[in-house]
């Protein structure tokens, strides 16, 4: 086990709000890139394509 | 594959699905060595364990000031080359590089409490750090304020070019002041001053955060470009419903019009 000494309360709220943080980041853009495939989608669905005439959600 | 070809937000696209998997799988291999060799570091002879908070502050300072540095160049593509895609990258890392300097302030105010005695202290570098976050969370009120996305990337790209004299600032602020935080230990004159058993585990967990930003600035960035796409397909939407209900309303009144001449 890993001796943190006297502040070690300090250590791990740094190290918890570090990862909080990083897992908010990773979830705010994998919740945002769903939610515009899905936009995308549903302007697929009725029938909005593209100037270059590819389907909303073509990739290509 | 040069800038020039990724000015094309479809070649972007393409390139970020097949970078995105072998990034992120880079940042979780590098992110768990550094986690374990910082766990591994021994105690420092004045600090003792809190040596270890250092592992995490300092690699979110260098990225606070890093990130701002990668929206200037971004603005400068925006402003003089008018590239497609820099006003995109500037808008996207801007939460990043914000959560990057909150943490670095939150860190380095957890780090100072046991070892100056304070949370907080107003010198130079401290308060210019929380100067660059403010900045970072206004550029952030500015983008979300304009409904335009290129009227706002310029507006934008000139605050991001007038915050960059923060930067130089925040880094030699150390020299220029008597400040309560140390100078630079790590990048200076004459090499670093930190041990070895110190040096590797932070920079192990400097270039982990530095991938964790590219991969979640590249994301950021496909989703920013899917964003504006919905945009303009929304517009298109929308106009040829007017077109056609101005359409419907003018034959209408063409049929009216006959109807009254045949009476």
């Amino acid at each position: 086990m890993m001796a943190l000494g006297p502040y070690a309360s300090f250590i791990v709220t740094s190290y918890v709000a570090a990862a909080l943080v990083v897992v908010i980041l990773i979830g705010w853009v994998v919740l945002d890139y769903r939610n515009q495939t899905q936009r995308l989608r549903e302007l697929d669905r009725s029938g909005v394509t593209r100037r270059s005439g590819r389907s909303a959600t073509d990739r290509s | 594959m040069t800038l020039i070809d990724l000015a094309n937000p479809t070649r972007f696209l393409a390139l970020t699905a097949r970078l995105l998997p072998w990034l992120a799988a880079a940042t979780v291999i590098l992110l768990t060595i550094g986690l374990y060799q910082s766990a591994l570091a021994p105690d420092d002879y004045q600090q003792g364990a809190t040596v270890k908070i250092m592992f995490i502050h300092v690699p979110n300072a260098w990225l606070s000031m890093f990130v701002w540095g990668v929206m200037s160049i971004a603005s400068l593509g925006t402003l003089v080359w008018r590239h497609p895609l820099a006003d995109v990258a500037a808008k996207a890392a801007a939460p990043i590089g914000a959560a990057f300097t909150f943490l670095a302030l939150l860190t380095g105010s957890l780090w100072g409490r046991p070892m100056w005695g304070t949370y907080w202290e107003w010198d130079a570098r401290l308060t210019s750090v929380l100067i660059l976050f403010l900045m970072y969370l206004g550029l952030m009120a500015l983008w979300r304020a304009v409904d335009d996305p290129s009227r706002a990337a310029r507006a934008a790209a000139v605050l991001t070019l007038v915050g960059a004299i923060n930067l130089p600032i925040i880094k030699f602020s150390v020299d220029w002041w008597n400040t309560l935080h140390q100078p630079a230990s790590v990048m200076r004159m004459g090499g670093s001053t930190l041990d070895k058993s110190f040096l590797i585990p932070l920079l192990v967990m400097a270039i982990a955060f530095t991938l964790l930003f590219v991969t979640l600035h590249l994301a950021a960035m496909r989703n920013e470009i899917l964003r504006r796409r919905v945009r303009s397909l929304q517009m298109m939407q929308a106009s040829r419903v007017a077109f056609s209900s101005e359409l419907g309303a003018g034959s209408r009144e063409e049929n009216a019009s006959k109807e009254a001449g045949a009476a």
